[in-house]
């Protein structure tokens, strides 16, 4: 089943790709799909932000996976390259769980 | 005067230097792919047949949590979609005919866009001749290689090193998976009315979580963020936005 969705996602996402290249441009070129082209990244990598922080199973929780985020949003700021925004969020939450601060 | 020859060098140069960025950062996506229930060859062939990063941590994310098939595809896709723009802006830069297209699809992505983009000419003299697509074209092929080689070595490393070790959750890669998404959001958020679309997006999908089935409240809440920002004005930008790389 793994494989099933690795395969059919990767085939859309490259039909996606080379459909710019193939189709006539005034099929994608609507201001209203340019704007919800914009949109749609943005909506959806903050939804996944929202569940893989604040949910585990079908519950709302709030665990010391929250520090980790507050730490990202840190390094963000501080312009930290990528790497060391994971990491770095990845380690607080480890260090607060041992010092049971959160769960 | 500066010719061709000169701005060559300075484009694989940065490259170069574009795909040991997103190489780094393709080790978090190996990690994270295979903690996330993937085998190495199952995260090896989305880096290799998918390759766009924010579609590839969506799939994974949804997959994670327990979403259906459809819904993780339906995710990666939509965020897939602004490649068909890239393409579109790319076409007439490469000029490409018959099979030629099926690779310059494949390394159609945010940074060899944006770094053609950096380099196209309008024929309004600069480097090159008016009018020249020659450091548009290499910039777009050089990035896009260069990108692909990292990108796909950054992934089987990763995948390995995670591979290795007993249990992720102690080291908090739980927490890597969120920090990952936020990272890839963050260049996007410049906008008050973006940030209210992220935000409203981020609520919708926790508060509906307990009510729907694992997987469709990213949707749903997908649907609600730009129903937000069609109505907030958000995405207004006409070229801009689109073209704008991620990390």
């Amino acid at each position: 089943m793994i494989w099933a969705t690795v395969l059919i996602g990767s085939a859309t996402c490259f039909l996606l790709k080379l459909a710019g290249y193939v189709v006539p441009e005034h099929w994608l070129e609507a201001p209203a799909v340019r704007r919800a082209t914009a949109l749609i990244p943005v909506a959806l990598l903050a939804a996944l932000v929202g569940i893989w922080t604040f949910t585990t199973q079908s519950e709302v929780t709030v665990d010391a996976r929250l520090l980790g985020l507050a730490t990202a949003v840190v390094a963000l700021l501080l312009r930290a390259p990528f790497l060391v925004v994971i990491v770095s969020a990845a380690a607080v939450t480890a260090i607060a769980r041992a010092m049971g601060w959160l769960p | 005067m500066t010719t061709f020859e000169d701005t060559r060098r300075g484009i694989v140069r940065d490259a170069i230097g574009i795909g040991l960025g997103t190489g780094a950062y393709a080790l978090s996506f190996g990690a994270l792919a295979v903690a996330s229930g993937l085998s190495v060859l199952q995260t090896q062939a989305l880096s290799v047949l998918m390759f766009t990063g924010a579609s590839q941590f969506a799939m994974i994310g949804v997959l994670a949590t327990g979403g259906v098939a459809v819904v993780a595809i339906a995710t990666a896709a939509l965020i897939g979609t602004r490649n068909s723009f890239y393409a579109i802006h790319m076409a007439p830069i490469l000029a490409m005919r018959g099979w030629r297209r099926l690779p310059a699809a494949q390394l159609t992505i945010d940074e060899s866009t944006g770094m053609a983009l950096a380099h196209e000419q309008n024929g309004s003299g600069g480097p090159s001749a008016p009018g020249d697509q020659r450091p548009a074209r290499l910039a777009f092929w050089a990035t896009g290689l260069s990108i692909f080689v990292l990108w796909n070595l950054g992934t089987l490393i990763g995948a390995v090193g995670a591979g290795l070790l007993d249990d992720p959750a102690i080291y908090g890669l739980d927490a890597a998976a969120p920090a990952a998404f936020l990272a890839l959001l963050w260049p996007r958020l410049g906008t008050w009315p973006m940030r209210l679309v992220a935000g409203s997006a981020l609520v919708a999908a926790v508060a509906m979580t307990p009510l729907l089935r694992p997987g469709i409240p990213v949707l749903v809440a997908g649907a609600v963020g730009v129903a937000v920002g069609l109505v907030s004005g958000a995405g207004r930008a006409p070229r801009d936005e689109d073209t704008e790389a991620l990390p």
